[in-house]
């Protein structure tokens, strides 16, 4: 098993920690992982990419991911901003945070209102939902490479406070019981 | 032993815990990393018991760590780029009074214009200092490496700086899987610290004074000597290491798939990841490549590059730095010591961070086998373009 993936997120949305919290999850699962963000010096609010590669097997790749099995996009306006699909592959996935349930293109797409779980939860810094962790349950519905228990095992190792832990996790299940295929 | 996730900059962090470092000091501005964050962080929740010195510059930083080492402690700094430029003076003085110490650099481009990511001048300019300096590959072996450090570093033969380089942004940013040791087995492996001298109120040393030309010279053939003997030393303390914590890395080179191959790739840090996967790929197709990965820059492997590669029928070297006027810097080096017992190319490539693929790897080493095999090897430097430059013409008509 060898997949990559490209998240594609504003700056301070949480992609990094995202990508980071979905390496954990895979360790936990005795799998090799890598979390790499593509940055300069960005801003908050800026489009950014991060990298995730998982496998069952040790990774020694540290160039770019160019061709990922599948895009992950933690917010709907960006698809007007970016080419998203960019170097996706034939049969990859699209999993994005989405109110109106519409299909990216031709591309298998599934769709999560990380949006309303983030708020439901209260997962609002400085006025933004954060709505990275609620992805995360999307990914593990959608893409299957990692179980939304450890999941949720790692967003409990990676917060330091209990109760953020406990809001994190609760979102991450819903979204993972709410993601379908958009348009379902 | 626990598995964690770590950055290469929390790699680090974890490694001087470990260590026990007694005195930090940084300069926590630009371009410094999370590495002194997260040692600051440790040092407030109590995780580690060390002083944080916080400094107004790098030249200072590494001053401030040198006078920590000279009074006995053990002591830690880190830096990148231009902040390691800005010490390079500061680098002479720590090796020339022969204070272990160890510093890890995040190894990344220098200005102008400005650029953050990956490149190796900044580190290939502190060669001639005096100070020892590995090379990591991956995020395990930036833990490992940065304890083994402070082992060589304080080894009575030695007694050198010891600098452990990362790539910038590849392995300082990039979470991957990294066993930690536990507290107790790192205390058992790694010694208290040994220091010739230290300085304390009731010992009365000077040093640094002017002293004759005679012993200047006769201190500086000393260092050379220390080098030479940590080629030994650095072998040992890798195996050690291995049979204790079950990971060993080659000592000053990781030859793979060298001993059977008739060419061989000669690079260093963590793009040697993707050169293997174009090994096995030209092994597929036939082209019998091996790798020398070289893990210290200082003191340089040569005996161990002689023996291993001297009756190969070609060596490509891929330098992510260039010594501007002549080629890269690890050509140079290679050639120092390979020179007329095979064929030998240098690539530039990779420089401020460009992406270097397999694939890359891969047309490099057919170009030059092709080449070698028809006997013409004259170009001894080759730049691999970024891919929207690729046509670019190369050089000037006068």
């Amino acid at each position: 098993m060898y997949i990559e993936l490209r998240f594609h997120g504003r700056g301070g949305q949480g992609a990094v920690t995202a990508a980071t919290i979905l390496a954990k999850a895979s360790v936990i699962e005795g799998k090799y992982a890598q979390a790499i963000p593509n940055f300069n010096a960005e801003r908050r609010g800026a489009p950014v990419e991060v990298y995730s590669r998982i496998s069952d097997k040790f990774i020694g790749r540290h160039s770019q991911v160019e061709n990922p099995d599948a895009v992950v996009v933690l917010d709907y306006q960006l698809t007007k901003m970016v080419n998203i699909l960019k170097g996706l592959k034939n049969d990859g996935i699209v999993v994005i945070n989405s109110q109106n349930k519409e299909s990216i293109g031709n591309v298998k797409t599934y769709c999560v209102d990380a949006t309303s779980i983030a708020k439901r939860h209260s997962l609002i810094v400085s006025g933004w939902p954060t709505v990275n962790t609620s992805i995360l349950g999307a990914i593990s519905k959608s893409l299957g490479i990692v179980s939304i228990d450890s999941i949720i095992k790692a967003i409990y190792e990676h917060f330091s406070s209990p109760r953020l832990a406990k809001l994190n996790a609760e979102a991450a299940t819903d979204a993972y019981k709410e993601t379908a295929l958009c348009g379902e | 032993m626990v598995m964690k996730t770590l950055t290469g900059n929390f790699a680090v962090a974890e490694a001087v815990r470990l260590a026990r470092a007694k005195v930090i000091a940084a300069y926590p501005i630009t371009p410094q990393t999370t590495i002194v964050e997260r040692l600051s962080e440790m040092t407030e929740k109590g995780e580690l018991e060390a002083k944080m010195v916080r400094v107004e510059s790098e030249h200072s930083a590494l001053a401030a760590t040198l006078g920590a080492a000279a009074a006995g402690s053990r002591a830690f700094t880190a830096t990148a780029s231009h902040g390691l430029l800005y010490m390079h003076e500061v680098l002479w003085w720590t090796a020339s009074s022969r204070l272990p110490v160890v510093m890890a650099v995040a190894a990344r481009a220098i200005g102008a214009p400005w650029n953050i990511h990956v490149d190796h001048n900044d580190i290939m300019d502190q060669r001639d200092t005096g100070w020892i300096i590995g090379v990591a590959q991956e995020n395990q072996e930036v833990l490992d490496m940065t304890i083994q450090a402070f082992r060589i570093s304080e080894d009575p033969y030695i007694y050198l700086p010891v600098m452990i380089a990362l790539d910038g942004f590849i392995l300082t940013h990039t979470v991957a899987p990294v066993e930690v040791p536990d507290q107790k087995e790192i205390d058992e492996w790694l010694p208290p610290r040994r220091q010739p001298y230290i300085v304390s109120p009731e010992t009365n040393i000077v040093m640094g004074n002017l002293t004759s030309d005679d012993d200047y010279y006769m201190m500086r053939y000393s260092i050379q000597v220390a080098q030479e003997v940590a080629k030994k030393i650095i072998e040992e303390v890798d195996l050690s290491y291995g049979k204790t914590f079950g990971r060993n890395y080659g000592g000053l080179v990781e030859c793979y798939k060298c001993d059977d191959a008739d060419y061989v790739m000669l690079l260093m840090g963590s793009w040697a990841g993707d050169a293997k996967e174009a090994l096995n790929i030209l092994r597929e197709r036939g082209i019998n490549v091996g790798l020398a990965r070289i893990r210290f820059i200082r003191p340089w492997p040569s005996e161990i590059l002689k023996e291993k590669l001297k009756n190969k029928k070609g060596i490509i070297v891929f330098d992510r730095s260039i010594s501007f006027g002549n080629v890269g810097q690890l050509f140079i080096e290679t050639a120092s010591t390979l020179y007329g017992m095979t064929n030998m190319r240098g690539v530039i490539a990779g420089l401020g961070g460009v992406d270097v693929k397999p694939e890359d790897f891969v047309g490099e080493v057919v170009a030059f086998v092709d080449d070698v095999e028809k006997g013409e090897v004259y170009d001894t430097i080759r730049w691999l373009l970024p891919p929207k430059y690729r046509d670019h013409k190369l050089g000037v008509t006068l």
